[in-house]
Protein backbone atom coordinates (compact mmCIF):
# COMPACT_ATOMS: atom_id res chain seq x y z
CA UNK A 1 0.00 0.00 0.00
CA UNK A 2 2.72 2.50 1.02
CA UNK A 3 4.36 1.84 -2.39
CA UNK A 4 1.26 2.88 -3.90
CA UNK A 5 1.29 6.74 -2.47
CA UNK A 6 4.56 7.53 -3.66
CA UNK A 7 5.59 6.75 -7.12
CA UNK A 8 9.35 5.45 -7.81
CA UNK A 9 11.55 6.81 -10.40
CA UNK A 10 12.07 3.58 -12.46
CA UNK A 11 12.49 6.05 -15.25
CA UNK A 12 14.95 7.81 -14.37
CA UNK A 13 16.62 4.93 -13.08
CA UNK A 14 16.79 2.94 -16.15
CA UNK A 15 17.81 6.55 -18.26
CA UNK A 16 20.65 6.83 -15.89
CA UNK A 17 21.42 3.28 -15.58
CA UNK A 18 21.70 3.36 -19.64
CA UNK A 19 24.08 6.41 -19.74
CA UNK A 20 26.41 5.18 -17.03
CA UNK A 21 26.73 1.44 -19.40
CA UNK A 22 27.21 3.74 -21.90
CA UNK A 23 30.43 6.17 -20.00
CA UNK A 24 31.46 2.66 -18.65
CA UNK A 25 31.69 0.96 -22.16
CA UNK A 26 33.52 3.38 -23.72
CA UNK A 27 36.01 3.29 -20.71
CA UNK A 28 36.58 0.17 -21.10
CA UNK A 29 37.02 -0.85 -24.72
CA UNK A 30 38.20 2.42 -26.14
CA UNK A 31 41.33 2.72 -23.46
CA UNK A 32 43.73 2.99 -26.88
CA UNK A 33 42.08 6.16 -28.00
CA UNK A 34 42.40 8.17 -24.46
CA UNK A 35 45.12 6.58 -22.96
CA UNK A 36 47.42 8.44 -24.46
CA UNK A 37 46.17 12.03 -23.84
CA UNK A 38 45.18 10.91 -19.98
CA UNK A 39 48.48 10.21 -19.34
CA UNK A 40 50.42 12.95 -20.63
CA UNK A 41 49.64 15.13 -17.28
CA UNK A 42 49.83 18.69 -16.92
CA UNK A 43 47.59 20.35 -18.72
CA UNK A 44 45.35 17.48 -19.88
CA UNK A 45 44.79 16.63 -16.05
CA UNK A 46 41.96 19.07 -16.68
CA UNK A 47 40.74 15.67 -18.71
CA UNK A 48 41.11 13.24 -15.85
CA UNK A 49 39.25 15.74 -13.75
CA UNK A 50 36.52 16.86 -16.37
CA UNK A 51 36.03 12.89 -16.45
CA UNK A 52 35.63 12.20 -13.04
CA UNK A 53 32.98 14.92 -12.70
CA UNK A 54 31.10 13.61 -15.74
CA UNK A 55 31.42 9.61 -14.23
CA UNK A 56 29.86 11.18 -10.56
CA UNK A 57 27.17 13.13 -12.23
CA UNK A 58 25.75 10.57 -14.38
CA UNK A 59 26.58 7.32 -11.79
CA UNK A 60 26.09 8.98 -8.85
CA UNK A 61 22.40 9.98 -10.04
CA UNK A 62 22.09 6.14 -11.45
CA UNK A 63 22.65 4.76 -7.85
CA UNK A 64 20.49 7.41 -6.28
CA UNK A 65 17.54 6.72 -8.10
CA UNK A 66 18.58 2.75 -7.89
CA UNK A 67 18.72 2.28 -4.32
CA UNK A 68 15.26 4.40 -4.45
CA UNK A 69 13.40 2.10 -6.76
CA UNK A 70 14.16 -0.56 -4.55
CA UNK A 71 12.74 0.91 -1.89
CA UNK A 72 15.91 1.69 0.23
CA UNK A 73 15.15 4.89 1.05
CA UNK A 74 16.56 7.12 4.34
CA UNK A 75 14.14 7.53 7.25
CA UNK A 76 11.72 10.26 7.14
CA UNK A 77 11.63 13.14 9.60
CA UNK A 78 9.01 13.05 11.93
CA UNK A 79 7.75 15.36 14.61
CA UNK A 80 8.14 14.23 18.07
CA UNK A 81 9.83 10.97 17.40
CA UNK B 1 57.31 11.48 -25.65
CA UNK B 2 59.44 8.75 -24.48
CA UNK B 3 58.65 9.30 -21.42
CA UNK B 4 55.25 9.23 -22.10
CA UNK B 5 55.34 6.00 -23.59
CA UNK B 6 57.27 4.85 -20.57
CA UNK B 7 54.55 5.94 -18.02
CA UNK B 8 51.88 4.25 -19.82
CA UNK B 9 53.50 0.42 -20.06
CA UNK B 10 53.49 1.40 -16.20
CA UNK B 11 49.78 1.16 -16.31
CA UNK B 12 48.99 -2.83 -16.19
CA UNK B 13 46.96 -4.88 -18.40
CA UNK B 14 43.16 -5.00 -16.68
CA UNK B 15 42.11 -8.69 -15.84
CA UNK B 16 38.53 -9.35 -15.38
CA UNK B 17 39.20 -10.74 -11.86
CA UNK B 18 40.88 -7.54 -11.36
CA UNK B 19 37.85 -5.61 -12.31
CA UNK B 20 35.36 -7.72 -9.80
CA UNK B 21 37.40 -7.40 -7.20
CA UNK B 22 37.66 -3.31 -7.77
CA UNK B 23 34.18 -2.88 -8.13
CA UNK B 24 33.47 -5.15 -4.74
CA UNK B 25 35.96 -3.43 -2.56
CA UNK B 26 34.87 -0.24 -4.06
CA UNK B 27 30.97 -0.73 -2.76
CA UNK B 28 32.09 -1.92 0.60
CA UNK B 29 34.48 1.29 1.01
CA UNK B 30 31.78 3.56 -0.17
CA UNK B 31 29.71 1.39 2.45
CA UNK B 32 31.99 2.85 5.08
CA UNK B 33 32.81 5.97 3.50
CA UNK B 34 29.27 7.34 3.13
CA UNK B 35 28.51 6.34 6.86
CA UNK B 36 32.12 7.94 8.84
CA UNK B 37 33.19 9.93 6.48
CA UNK B 38 36.28 8.48 5.17
CA UNK B 39 37.86 4.87 4.74
CA UNK B 40 38.48 2.05 2.16
CA UNK B 41 42.20 3.32 1.38
CA UNK B 42 43.57 1.77 3.36
CA UNK B 43 42.39 -1.59 1.56
CA UNK B 44 42.21 -0.34 -1.94
CA UNK B 45 45.87 0.68 -1.93
CA UNK B 46 47.32 -2.41 -0.94
CA UNK B 47 45.16 -4.17 -3.21
CA UNK B 48 46.17 -2.27 -6.34
CA UNK B 49 49.36 -3.15 -5.70
CA UNK B 50 49.27 -6.83 -5.31
CA UNK B 51 47.23 -6.38 -9.00
CA UNK B 52 50.95 -5.45 -9.75
CA UNK B 53 50.02 -1.35 -9.81
CA UNK B 54 52.90 0.43 -8.78
CA UNK B 55 52.75 2.01 -5.49
CA UNK B 56 52.48 5.77 -6.48
CA UNK B 57 49.85 4.94 -9.48
CA UNK B 58 47.85 2.87 -6.31
CA UNK B 59 47.73 5.77 -4.15
CA UNK B 60 47.45 8.54 -6.98
CA UNK B 61 44.05 6.09 -8.28
CA UNK B 62 42.84 5.93 -5.08
CA UNK B 63 43.29 9.60 -4.54
CA UNK B 64 41.56 9.81 -7.89
CA UNK B 65 37.90 8.03 -6.65
CA UNK B 66 38.08 9.67 -3.53
CA UNK B 67 36.84 13.31 -4.48
CA UNK B 68 34.10 12.05 -6.76
CA UNK B 69 32.99 9.54 -4.24
CA UNK B 70 33.10 12.46 -1.43
CA UNK B 71 31.18 14.49 -3.37
CA UNK B 72 28.70 12.41 -4.38
CA UNK B 73 27.86 11.25 -0.57
CA UNK B 74 28.64 15.24 1.14
CA UNK B 75 25.70 16.13 -1.64
CA UNK B 76 23.73 13.21 -0.20
CA UNK B 77 23.96 13.73 3.42
CA UNK B 78 23.70 17.75 2.94
CA UNK B 79 19.77 16.69 2.21
CA UNK B 80 19.80 15.01 5.84
CA UNK B 81 21.38 17.96 7.27
CA UNK B 82 24.62 16.50 8.00
CA UNK B 83 27.04 18.63 6.56
CA UNK B 84 28.07 21.83 7.93
CA UNK B 85 29.30 23.25 4.60
CA UNK B 86 31.66 26.45 6.40
CA UNK B 87 32.92 23.91 8.56
CA UNK B 88 34.14 21.75 5.44
CA UNK B 89 35.56 24.12 3.86
CA UNK B 90 37.60 26.12 6.11
CA UNK B 91 38.81 22.80 7.77
CA UNK B 92 39.49 21.31 4.25
CA UNK B 93 41.89 24.22 2.79
CA UNK B 94 43.51 23.99 5.89
CA UNK B 95 43.92 20.22 5.22
CA UNK B 96 45.39 20.75 2.20
CA UNK B 97 48.24 22.70 4.24
CA UNK B 98 48.91 19.91 6.17
CA UNK B 99 48.95 17.28 3.17
CA UNK B 100 51.81 19.40 1.49
CA UNK B 101 53.80 19.14 4.83
CA UNK B 102 53.04 15.73 5.22
CA UNK B 103 54.40 15.10 2.02
CA UNK B 104 57.72 17.12 2.51
CA UNK B 105 58.18 15.11 5.77
CA UNK B 106 57.40 11.79 4.07
CA UNK B 107 59.69 12.52 1.62
CA UNK B 108 62.99 13.55 3.49
CA UNK B 109 61.88 10.08 5.65
CA UNK B 110 61.98 8.16 2.53
CA UNK B 111 65.39 9.85 1.54
CA UNK B 112 66.98 9.28 4.60
CA UNK B 113 66.01 5.89 5.74
CA UNK B 114 64.86 4.33 2.52
CA UNK B 115 61.53 2.67 1.19
CA UNK B 116 61.63 0.63 4.58
CA UNK B 117 62.09 3.21 6.70
CA UNK B 118 59.64 5.45 5.29
CA UNK B 119 56.85 2.32 5.83
CA UNK B 120 58.37 2.15 9.45
CA UNK B 121 57.38 5.75 9.82
CA UNK B 122 53.90 5.22 8.17
CA UNK B 123 52.95 2.45 10.09
CA UNK B 124 54.16 3.95 13.83
CA UNK B 125 52.08 7.35 13.09
CA UNK B 126 49.22 4.97 12.09
CA UNK B 127 49.94 2.98 15.25
CA UNK B 128 49.79 5.96 17.29
CA UNK B 129 47.01 7.43 16.50
CA UNK B 130 44.91 4.40 15.96
CA UNK B 131 45.64 2.87 19.29
CA UNK B 132 45.03 6.25 21.30
CA UNK B 133 42.23 8.06 19.36
CA UNK B 134 40.76 4.47 18.37
CA UNK B 135 40.44 3.33 22.43
CA UNK B 136 39.14 6.54 23.37
CA UNK B 137 36.18 6.88 20.41
CA UNK B 138 35.46 3.26 21.09
CA UNK B 139 35.05 3.70 24.96
CA UNK B 140 32.89 6.53 23.91
CA UNK B 141 30.80 4.70 22.25
CA UNK B 142 30.13 2.12 24.68
CA UNK B 143 29.54 4.76 27.27
CA UNK B 144 26.43 5.65 24.97
CA UNK B 145 25.54 2.43 24.29
CA UNK B 146 25.12 1.70 27.83
CA UNK B 147 23.01 4.73 28.54
CA UNK B 148 20.99 3.59 25.74
CA UNK B 149 20.67 -0.15 27.14
CA UNK B 150 19.52 1.24 30.60
CA UNK B 151 16.43 2.94 28.93
CA UNK B 152 18.42 6.25 28.71
CA UNK B 153 17.90 6.97 25.03
CA UNK B 154 17.80 10.79 25.15
CA UNK B 155 20.91 10.88 26.83
CA UNK B 156 22.70 8.87 24.84
CA UNK B 157 21.66 10.55 21.60
CA UNK B 158 21.97 13.92 23.00
CA UNK B 159 25.56 14.33 22.32
CA UNK B 160 26.77 17.22 24.93
CA UNK B 161 29.93 18.88 23.93
CA UNK B 162 33.18 18.09 25.65
CA UNK B 163 34.85 20.48 28.19
CA UNK B 164 37.48 20.89 26.28
CA UNK B 165 35.07 22.25 23.60
CA UNK B 166 33.48 24.57 25.51
CA UNK B 167 36.45 26.14 27.11
CA UNK B 168 37.99 26.29 23.24
CA UNK B 169 35.17 28.36 22.38
CA UNK B 170 35.44 30.35 25.27
CA UNK B 171 38.67 31.53 23.33
CA UNK B 172 37.90 34.87 22.44
CA UNK B 173 40.48 36.26 19.60
CA UNK B 174 39.57 39.48 17.71
CA UNK B 175 38.91 39.40 14.25
CA UNK B 176 38.95 35.75 13.95
CA UNK B 177 35.86 34.41 14.97
CA UNK B 178 33.55 32.53 12.79
CA UNK B 179 29.65 31.31 13.38
CA UNK B 180 29.59 27.73 12.92
CA UNK B 181 26.00 26.65 12.43
CA UNK B 182 26.57 22.94 13.54
CA UNK B 183 27.92 24.17 16.93
CA UNK B 184 25.23 26.68 16.72
CA UNK B 185 28.27 28.40 18.27
CA UNK B 186 31.11 31.00 17.45
CA UNK B 187 34.58 29.56 17.58
CA UNK B 188 38.17 31.07 16.03
CA UNK B 189 39.32 29.40 12.64
CA UNK B 190 42.91 29.96 14.72
CA UNK B 191 41.76 26.42 17.01
CA UNK B 192 40.08 25.16 13.55
CA UNK B 193 43.22 25.09 11.40
CA UNK B 194 45.17 23.12 13.48
CA UNK B 195 42.68 20.70 13.22
CA UNK B 196 42.50 20.80 9.85
CA UNK B 197 46.51 20.82 9.34
CA UNK B 198 46.57 17.75 11.51
CA UNK B 199 44.03 15.90 9.36
CA UNK B 200 45.77 16.51 6.15
CA UNK B 201 48.87 15.66 7.55
CA UNK B 202 48.15 12.15 8.55
CA UNK B 203 45.72 12.16 5.18
CA UNK B 204 49.57 11.91 3.42
CA UNK B 205 51.11 10.32 5.77
CA UNK B 206 48.44 7.10 5.87
CA UNK B 207 46.04 7.83 3.68
CA UNK B 208 43.36 8.31 5.72
CA UNK B 209 42.49 11.62 7.18
CA UNK B 210 39.21 11.03 8.76
CA UNK B 211 40.51 9.38 11.71
CA UNK B 212 41.81 12.29 12.69
CA UNK B 213 39.04 14.80 11.33
CA UNK B 214 36.24 13.30 12.64
CA UNK B 215 37.20 13.06 16.03
CA UNK B 216 38.78 16.27 16.19
CA UNK B 217 35.68 17.87 15.21
CA UNK B 218 33.62 15.99 17.26
CA UNK B 219 35.75 16.16 20.60
CA UNK B 220 37.20 19.66 20.26
CA UNK B 221 35.20 21.94 18.46
CA UNK B 222 31.68 20.03 19.94
CA UNK B 223 30.46 18.75 16.47
CA UNK B 224 27.78 16.36 16.92
CA UNK B 225 28.95 12.73 15.30
CA UNK B 226 26.98 12.55 11.98
CA UNK B 227 27.28 16.00 11.23
CA UNK B 228 31.04 15.26 11.62
CA UNK B 229 31.09 12.67 9.48
CA UNK B 230 29.45 14.13 7.09
CA UNK B 231 31.37 16.72 7.31
CA UNK B 232 34.71 14.97 7.13
CA UNK B 233 33.26 13.90 2.83
CA UNK B 234 33.77 18.16 2.52
CA UNK B 235 37.00 17.78 3.32
CA UNK B 236 37.78 14.90 2.17
CA UNK B 237 36.22 16.36 -1.42
CA UNK B 238 38.51 19.08 -0.97
CA UNK B 239 41.73 17.34 -0.79
CA UNK B 240 41.03 14.70 -3.18
CA UNK B 241 40.63 17.10 -5.60
CA UNK B 242 43.50 19.00 -4.89
CA UNK B 243 45.58 16.04 -4.56
CA UNK B 244 44.72 14.51 -7.86
CA UNK B 245 45.18 17.53 -9.91
CA UNK B 246 48.81 17.37 -8.54
CA UNK B 247 49.44 13.82 -9.36
CA UNK B 248 47.44 13.74 -12.57
CA UNK B 249 49.84 17.19 -13.27
CA UNK B 250 52.65 14.21 -13.57
CA UNK B 251 50.83 11.41 -15.26
CA UNK B 252 50.01 9.06 -12.57
CA UNK B 253 46.65 8.34 -12.74
CA UNK B 254 45.31 5.80 -14.19
CA UNK B 255 41.46 7.12 -14.52
CA UNK B 256 40.88 2.89 -15.65
CA UNK B 257 41.49 2.11 -12.13
CA UNK B 258 39.98 4.92 -10.10
CA UNK B 259 36.50 4.57 -12.47
CA UNK B 260 36.16 1.13 -11.84
CA UNK B 261 36.44 1.31 -8.37
CA UNK B 262 34.05 4.27 -8.43
CA UNK B 263 31.54 1.75 -10.19
CA UNK B 264 31.37 0.02 -6.60
CA UNK B 265 31.53 3.04 -4.19
CA UNK B 266 28.90 5.15 -5.39
CA UNK B 267 26.31 2.58 -4.74
CA UNK B 268 27.77 1.95 -1.45
CA UNK B 269 28.70 5.76 -0.40
CA UNK B 270 24.65 6.10 -1.19
CA UNK B 271 23.98 3.37 0.81
CA UNK B 272 25.98 4.59 3.75
CA UNK B 273 24.70 7.76 3.74
CA UNK B 274 21.11 6.31 4.42
CA UNK B 275 22.07 4.04 6.69
CA UNK B 276 23.28 7.06 8.88
CA UNK B 277 19.69 8.37 8.77
CA UNK B 278 18.83 5.31 10.56
CA UNK B 279 21.25 5.21 13.79
CA UNK B 280 22.03 7.56 16.50
CA UNK B 281 25.10 9.42 16.44
CA UNK B 282 27.05 6.80 18.42
CA UNK B 283 26.69 4.48 16.07
CA UNK B 284 29.24 6.44 13.90
CA UNK B 285 31.92 6.44 17.16
CA UNK B 286 31.40 2.32 17.18
CA UNK B 287 31.93 1.69 13.63
CA UNK B 288 35.04 4.44 13.28
CA UNK B 289 36.68 2.69 16.74
CA UNK B 290 36.09 -0.78 15.56
CA UNK B 291 37.91 0.08 12.44
CA UNK B 292 40.35 2.16 13.86
CA UNK B 293 41.37 -1.01 16.01
CA UNK B 294 41.34 -3.51 13.51
CA UNK B 295 43.79 -1.63 11.36
CA UNK B 296 45.82 -1.04 14.55
CA UNK B 297 46.42 -4.80 14.45
CA UNK B 298 46.91 -5.38 10.77
CA UNK B 299 49.66 -2.29 10.86
CA UNK B 300 51.40 -4.14 14.06
CA UNK B 301 51.56 -7.66 12.61
CA UNK B 302 54.35 -6.38 9.79
CA UNK B 303 56.12 -4.10 11.82
CA UNK B 304 58.47 -6.51 12.95
CA UNK B 305 59.25 -7.24 8.55
CA UNK B 306 60.30 -3.42 8.58
CA UNK B 307 62.44 -3.71 11.48
CA UNK B 308 64.09 -6.37 10.37
CA UNK B 309 65.07 -4.56 6.51
CA UNK B 310 66.71 -1.99 8.62
CA UNK B 311 68.74 -4.78 10.83
CA UNK B 312 67.56 -3.21 13.93
CA UNK B 313 66.23 -6.77 14.96
CA UNK B 314 67.23 -10.67 13.34
CA UNK B 315 66.41 -11.03 9.91
CA UNK B 316 62.98 -12.99 9.35
CA UNK B 317 62.92 -15.75 6.51
CA UNK B 318 61.14 -14.93 3.45
CA UNK B 319 58.30 -17.33 4.04
CA UNK B 320 57.76 -15.45 7.58
CA UNK B 321 57.72 -12.33 5.94
CA UNK B 322 55.02 -13.18 3.16
CA UNK B 323 53.03 -14.55 5.79
CA UNK B 324 53.06 -11.50 7.94
CA UNK B 325 52.10 -9.25 4.96
CA UNK B 326 49.24 -11.48 3.82
CA UNK B 327 48.01 -11.91 7.54
CA UNK B 328 48.17 -7.81 7.78
CA UNK B 329 46.03 -7.29 4.72
CA UNK B 330 43.69 -9.91 5.57
CA UNK B 331 42.94 -8.72 9.05
CA UNK B 332 42.50 -5.21 6.80
CA UNK B 333 40.10 -6.69 4.70
CA UNK B 334 38.14 -8.34 7.66
CA UNK B 335 38.19 -4.31 9.37
CA UNK B 336 36.60 -3.64 6.20
CA UNK B 337 33.79 -6.17 6.03
CA UNK B 338 33.07 -6.45 10.07
CA UNK B 339 32.18 -2.08 9.58
CA UNK B 340 30.06 -3.03 6.50
CA UNK B 341 28.51 -5.75 8.50
CA UNK B 342 27.58 -3.38 11.53
CA UNK B 343 26.31 -0.86 9.19
CA UNK B 344 23.69 -3.48 6.84
CA UNK B 345 22.48 -4.55 9.91
CA UNK B 346 21.47 -1.00 11.12
CA UNK B 347 20.26 -0.50 8.00
CA UNK B 348 18.02 -3.37 7.15
CA UNK B 349 16.58 -3.21 10.70
CA UNK B 350 15.93 0.81 10.39
CA UNK B 351 14.26 0.26 6.95
CA UNK B 352 11.59 -2.15 8.72
CA UNK B 353 11.04 0.06 11.51
CA UNK B 354 10.31 2.26 9.21
CA UNK B 355 7.77 0.21 6.68
CA UNK B 356 6.27 -1.07 9.63
CA UNK B 357 5.91 2.46 11.18
CA UNK B 358 4.16 4.12 7.69
CA UNK B 359 2.13 0.83 7.29
CA UNK B 360 0.91 1.83 10.75
CA UNK B 361 0.67 5.81 9.55
CA UNK B 362 -0.92 4.74 6.61
CA UNK B 363 -3.97 2.65 8.90
CA UNK B 364 -4.46 5.31 11.35
CA UNK B 365 -5.07 8.14 8.04
CA UNK B 366 -6.95 5.87 6.26
CA UNK B 367 -9.03 4.79 9.71
CA UNK B 368 -9.61 8.83 9.98
CA UNK B 369 -10.94 9.37 7.01
CA UNK B 370 -13.64 6.28 7.28
CA UNK B 371 -14.18 7.40 10.71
Amino acid sequence: MADAVKKKPVGKAVIFGLLSTILYYLLITKQDLYMPYFSKGEIYSLLIIGTAFIFSYVHGNFTDYFWKVLGIEPKKKREGR
Amino acid sequence: MQDVAAQVSQFVDLQLWHVIYLVFVGFVGGLVSGFIGSGGAFVLTPSMMSMGVPGIIAVASNMRHKFPKALVGAIKRAKFGHVDVKLGIIMGLSAEAGVFVGASVQQYVKQTLGDTGSSLYVSTALIIVLATVGTYVLLDAFKSMKLDRMGKAKEAEEEKPTRIALALRKIHIPGTMIYFKSINDRISFLITVPLGFATGFLAATIAVGGFIGVPSMIYLLGVPSLISSGTELVIAFLMGTIGTFKYAWHGFVDIRLAMLILLGSLFGVQLGAIGTTYVKGYMIKFVMGVIMLIILVSRATVVPVYLAQLGWISALSPQMVSLLKNVSFGINLLGLFVAAFIIFKNLIKGIYQEKRYRAHELAYKEGKIKG
